[in-house]
């Protein structure tokens, strides 16, 4: 017995049971029983296990569902671009114009006060400032810069891509700061010393070394803007869709099966898209 | 004796934060087409002396000439200067061969033709094999041809090295420095190498600056500034010296100058240590003073001595150099 437990192999796997129990636990089993139940039928009162392709048959067979898509993907195309060069700037800013270290702490707590308060709250205060008699139009108006409220800005996609945004640049400031502070300063004095200009320096150095960096902040802005419903819910008022709206509202219907059907396809998705993002970059050798 | 290519430090001063002052009030002439050595302490001013010549830090005041134009306030790439970087500094995303051509690059030089001249470079500091791998597959020795070879595309008149042998290991450092040498050599440009290494300055050296406390403590031939140290500082920092006080003065004298003599002074061992050609004894003399004599190998295992034994030493009063501070 005490042979066995002292076998490195044995150790190895005693050590990397914990957290694989974990993982199967709220992880694996989880996925594998929405799996299961996207196989199911639903009748207006009832769930029936079995094996049928109707939940995907009608999820495929409808138009609605590559409009719903559609917007889901522009959503985190458009909060990607925007967070991506909010936060590399924001980054840059920091690592390399920010001199002292007190300063560099100061600053980078600054940027998480936004997430000193919940999702919801940060959200909702954005209503009383976009809204036909907010904040943002009244001063407008009072400036003379326009004659009538802008309707564009509350219940619409800029108001939903505007929360994203707010929601979710810190995502990408941390992971590129992080990078950036690990390029050897000296490199960049060896650019000089070629003769590169700034923006030559930023284009040829830093921003290839801060790859990884990038490619992570985008993983996480991606994932977290595809798999969103609440903000797309109350900056949109309700009139835009995303999948996961979609899901919500078969869930709010107890339509379960067709829920679990749309989550699958929709973790499909995100898997390829991250997928294709690891393709470009190989993060664990750059890491 | 001026050359076209000479660099010249007037007056130069750097003050960091307002009082710290790394580099004092230093004025010298740095012969074009010579290998001067930056030899001190760490903490002396060398590297901040370079870096000034590199244009990496800002001068407080003063000027700085490269064949006869003041480039005090031109930006590293325009002043005619290159640097070769402590740790290298290669691009680690570029192949060796992009790291290379990377400053032809800046200046928007074709890529066919940059490549060409980068092959050039790398022919010349033998490394025409490795042009296609990323810094991280070569050893540190491979890494420094690849960074001289950046820094030597720009054709500098002037290449600035910042303790480049500091991270390779003893063996690899003595044959890269004979590389140097020879480089500078071919080339016939000026090397300014900041080193701490004495034998690394005598070895390569043309003329050794000696730096202590952010002034320039001596300067002139290597064999000069060993033979006729003009401070202590001097004597003891490039070692091999005894520095004796007399009532006369302070004195350097070699160690290699005292030997063992009947008809001499009276001393007592105090630590033998064999050197391979050399024992260098460890010696208390009179008046408290202690000595270090390097004694050939064959004539002290005539008659070997053991610490607490007595010996007697002898030296030509001619040898002995006075010294000025």
């Amino acid at each position: 017995m005490e042979r066995i437990l002292k076998s490195p192999n044995v150790t190895g796997w005693l050590l990397a049971a914990p957290l694989t129990l974990v993982l199967a636990a709220f992880l694996v089993l989880p996925i594998v029983m929405i799996v299961i139940v996207s196989f199911w039928t639903a009748t207006d009162f009832s769930i029936v296990p079995a094996f049928s392709w109707e939940n995907y048959a009608f999820l495929f067979g409808s138009e609605v569902t590559y409009r719903v898509f559609l917007n889901t993907f522009k959503y985190a195309a458009i909060t990607w671009a925007v967070t991506l060069v909010l936060g590399f700037t924001v980054a840059y800013f920091l690592a390399f114009h920010v001199r002292s270290q007190t300063w560099q702490t100061a600053l980078f707590l600054l940027c998480t006060i936004p997430f000193w308060t919940s999702n919801i709250i940060r959200m909702i205060s954005w209503i009383p400032f976009l809204g036909r008699n907010g904040i943002a139009n009244s001063t407008l108006i009072s400036l003379g810069v326009i004659d009538e409220p802008l309707e564009w800005l509350l219940f619409s996609d800029f108001s939903v891509i505007l929360a994203f945004v707010h929601l979710y640049t810190l995502f990408m400031v941390v992971p590129i700061f992080n990078t950036m502070m690990r390029i050897d300063r000296s490199l960049l004095e060896a650019a000089s010393d070629a003769g590169a200009s700034g923006f030559q320096t930023l284009w040829n150095v830093i921003l290839p070394l801060t790859r990884p960096g990038i490619m992570i902040g985008s993983i996480f802005v991606i994932t977290l803007v595809m798999g969103d419903f609440i903000t797309v819910r109350f900056m949109s008022g309700s009139q835009a869709a995303n999948v996961g709206r979609l899901i919500s509202n078969d869930i709010a219907l107890l339509q379960y099966p067709s829920a679990s059907a749309t989550a699958v396809v929709l973790l499909a998705t995100v898997l390829l898209t991250i997928g294709i993002l690891l393709r470009l970059v190989d993060i664990r050798k750059e890491l | 004796m001026r050359t076209g290519h000479d660099l010249e430090l007037v007056h130069v001063t750097k003050r960091y934060g307002g009082s710290a002052v790394a580099v004092a009030d230093v004025s010298h002439l740095f012969v074009g087409g010579s290998y001067v050595c930056l030899l001190g302490p760490s903490g002396c001013g060398k590297s901040s002396t370079l870096r000034m010549i590199a244009g990496h830090e800002t001068v407080t005041e003063g000027s700085i000439l490269l064949s006869g134009k003041d480039v005090t306030r031109l930006p590293p790439a325009r002043r005619g200067t290159a640097m070769m970087f402590q740790s290298y500094a290669l691009f680690p995303h570029l192949s060796v061969t992009d790291n290379v051509a990377f400053s032809l690059k800046m200046k928007g030089v074709e890529a066919a033709q940059r490549r060409a001249k980068a092959a050039e470079m790398l022919e010349l500091v033998d490394m025409g094999r490795y042009a296609d791998r990323l810094p991280a597959q070569l050893s540190g020795g491979q890494q420094q041809r690849v960074a001289l070879a950046r820094a030597l595309i720009t054709g500098p008149q002037v290449l600035l090295l910042d303790e480049p042998l500091s991270a390779l290991d003893p063996f690899l450092r003595i044959r890269m420095r004979a590389e140097l040498k020879r480089l500078q050599r071919e080339l016939g440009i000026s090397f300014i190498h900041v080193t701490h290494g004495q034998d690394e300055a005598l070895a390569l050296a043309d003329e050794i600056v000696v730096m202590n406390n952010a002034k320039i403590e001596q300067a002139g031939p290597a064999r000069e500034v060993f033979n006729a140290p003009r401070t202590e500082f001097v004597a003891r920092f490039m070692g091999g010296h005894n520095v004796v006080a007399l009532p006369q003065g302070r004195f350097a004298l070699r160690c290699d100058e005292i030997r063992l003599d009947p008809a001499g002074q009276e001393a007592v061992v105090q630590a033998v240590e064999y050197q391979g050609a050399h024992v260098a004894l460890t010696l208390r003399a009179a008046g408290d003073q202690e000595l270090v004599a390097l004694i050939p190998e064959a004539t002290f295992f005539e008659q070997p001595k053991n610490p607490g034994e007595s010996v007697h030493l002898a030296w030509d009063e001619g040898r002995m150099h006075r010294l000025q501070a």
